[in-house]
């Protein structure tokens, strides 16, 4: 029994880990596709900035300083599919696929350009990246059975951007639902004529919009390549952009429905690698790939109309064309 | 279009054949050397890789230097464009041909039908053809003496193995790890799992460290990784957690020192040296090449990396098992041979 709470422990403690990449980037995505551009580029940008801030926490020997640089790389991409699909108002999709194919193009040639290594970065020493941090009272804690486990493996021991993934979630709630910015982002989403029409300028939200994407994406990739593992390797997001994109649409564009839908998918990639190989009873052993799938499952399942209805922002994908 | 083309370069082929036997008669035999136009097609991990085709490169660039001959590459991005570079180079008269990885087979195999001419080597793949000779290994073999190494240096009873894409040549690598483990102590625990089940599975880091970390967690206190570039996030996260690991197809005792074991070298870069070399002699020939612990194809990498943590004892069960298994005493079942692990 307590072995068995351990392991369930120690599953949420890795879907912990494996969310935080997810909650960035759906977060980021959140704020475009509210404003009404859809994000199809994450992916490009999470895999730019985690190969930017493992490159500049190599060179400076600051994982802030990469996390700086990360994220700034990560508002270049947000800004140049904000170029192509809100100033000159091309479509969004292909604009966010060009990002992608961008960000695994130049990262191979820039590792081979900077360090001489196609598709990787130098491995980070410690004091180049986020290390864990062991919370207070730990092991006064400890003593007490049940909470003590939680608060040892679950809660403490992870590093500074886990916290900050979770404390980001009702930030963004606030700024989307208690904000003027909030308020004026959503109406640009759903009727930018609307704004227009009141004097603001559709245009200027929703590139707000995508630097705060950018910006968040930019976190997410930094923790991937210097806090989650080492150094950057050749496309080490590994589909974490469009896992997010599901979760956005699984969460129905709403930051607390959003977190869940990150963590359900975190759990259930957790679970596959504590699944695989174990043979249950009467079952027998499920395969490791259906659980796998089961984020783009759910979203498929979701979006036949099984669970619900997810409504996007009524302007999505739409460029803005003002009226003469 | 293509066939003109085609025995165009034949032609070529032939007279430069002509050219070098009357070479050879007007000098002397002892410098009966083709001069040949060798080339390298990687897999899609790339030249620098770390591992295997990095191996692969640290040999061409031997040969290159020892012989003063050039050796062209190519860095494939994607799978279609395997088949195409291969042919490409068969047509501008390069022989032989070095293809890296097993997953270049379907694309070597239809090359050397196009171009029946041309010498191909694949390394690690298996392709039925006259002009093809296939370099494989005996992984078992030397993940047989990693897991003997991994049971000595274990302390919990428990060790892991974490392999890339679900494929036979990798359940090899853990059954032959298995097997080793088994005959240094029978009572340990093998924990074993892959990473997934496409190529993606090869460059994975992330879900390579926390695979590692929940093994880890269910008491294995050394790492075996047979996963290309996922096996980098496995190395960071056993030296983040304090046990050891051991690294696959090049020596990588370096990138971890002090928490890497060993690694179970694959000798791919003496492969293509040799095809090379035997290319130039005149001594090429299709077929199989196998390379396992008798040829010193495969083995556990020893430098001044691992020293710490290698024992006497652990050195001496190596020497006694490697003695076996050239013998014959020790018998390491293949997995490929018939898909099953004994154990």
């Amino acid at each position: 029994m307590s072995d068995f709470f351990l392991t369930t422990v120690l599953t949420f403690d890795a879907s912990v880990r494996i969310c935080v990449p997810l909650i960035f980037a759906s977060m980021a995505g959140l704020f475009a596709e509210r404003s009404g551009v859809v994000d199809i580029g994450l992916e490009g940008k999470l895999l730019m900035s985690a190969f930017i801030a493992a490159s500049a926490a190599s060179v400076f020997g600051s994982p802030w300083l990469g996390l700086i640089a990360g994220m700034f790389a990560s508002s270049v991409l947000a800004m140049i599919h904000g170029f192509a699909s809100i100033t000159y108002k091309g479509n969004q999709i292909v604009s966010g696929v060009a990002i992608n194919i961008l960000a695994s193009g130049l990262t191979m040639i820039l590792t081979l350009a900077w360090f001489k290594r196609g598709g990787i970065t130098p491995t980070l020493q410690n004091d180049e990246r986020f290390l864990s941090i062991t919370l207070p009272g730990v092991d006064i804690i400890d003593h007490i059975p049940i909470i003590g486990v939680i608060y040892r493996e679950l809660i403490s021991g992870h590093n500074i951007l886990v916290y900050l993934a979770f404390v980001i979630v009702p930030i963004v709630w606030w700024v989307v639902y208690r904000t003027r910015f909030g308020l004026r982002l959503r109406a640009v989403g759903e009727n930018p004529k609307a704004v227009d029409t009141a004097g603001l300028s559709v245009e200027g939200l929703r590139y707000r919009a995508l630097l705060v994407g950018g910006i968040l994406c930019g976190i997410g990739g930094a923790y991937i390549s210097t806090a989650y593992t080492a150094q950057f390797t050749k496309e080490m997001t590994a589909g974490a952009g469009f896992i997010a994109l599901a979760a956005l649409i699984f969460g129905k564009w709403h930051p607390y429905k959003v977190l869940a839908a990150c963590f359900l998918f975190a759990f259930l990639q957790a679970l596959s690698i504590r699944l695989q190989g174990v043979v249950f009873p009467v079952i027998g052993e499920i395969p490791v790939q259906l659980i796998d799938a089961a984020p783009y499952i759910l979203t498929i399942i979701l979006l036949a109309g099984f669970i619900g209805k997810a409504v996007p922002p009524k302007a999505s994908a739409q460029p803005y064309i003002k009226e003469l | 279009m293509k066939n003109t083309k085609h025995s165009h370069f034949g032609g070529f082929i032939k007279k430069t054949g002509l050219a070098i036997i009357a070479t050879t008669i007007a000098l002397s035999a002892s410098i009966a050397q083709a001069d040949i136009k060798p080339a390298v097609v990687y897999d899609t991990a790339g030249k620098n890789d770390k591992s295997f085709n990095e191996a692969v490169f640290n040999g061409i660039m031997r040969f290159a230097n020892d012989t003063g001959i050039a050796v062209t590459e190519l860095e494939p991005t994607n799978e279609a464009m395997m088949e195409q570079s291969l042919k490409k180079f068969a047509q501008r008269g390069y022989s032989p041909v070095v293809a890296v990885g097993f997953t270049m087979a379907n694309a070597v195999a239809a090359a050397a039908a196009e171009y029946p001419d041309t010498q191909f080597t694949i390394i690690d793949g298996v392709v039925d053809a006259p002009n093809v000779q296939n370099v494989v290994f005996k992984e078992q073999e030397g993940s047989f003496l990693v897991g003997i190494m991994a049971a000595m240096a274990s302390s919990t009873g428990t060790v892991g193995f974490v392999g890339g894409m679900d494929i036979p040549l990798i359940s090899r690598f853990e059954c032959g790890y298995k097997q080793g483990v088994a005959h240094q102590d029978s009572s340990m625990t093998v924990l074993a799992q892959m990473t997934g089940s496409t190529p993606a599975a090869w460059g994975n880091p992330t879900k390579g460290g926390e695979i590692t970390r929940s093994q880890v967690e269910n008491g294995a206190d050394v790492v075996y990784a047979a996963a290309g570039g996922t096996g980098m996030g496995v190395y960071q996260t056993a030296a983040d957690m304090g046990v050891l690991a051991i690294g696959v197809d090049s020596n990588q005792n370096y990138i971890q020192p002090g928490t890497m074991l060993t690694s179970m070298y694959k000798k791919v870069g003496l492969a293509a040296y040799e095809s090379f070399e035997a290319a130039m002699n005149g001594t090429w020939e299709a077929g199989f090449k196998v390379n396992g612990v008798a040829e010193d194809g495969v083995g556990a990498a020893m430098d001044e990396y691992n020293a710490d943590l290698v024992s006497a004892e652990m050195l001496a069960a190596v020497e006694t098992a490697r003695a076996g298994i050239i013998d014959g005493s020790i018998v390491v079942h293949d997995y490929m041979s018939d898909n099953t692990c004994p154990l």
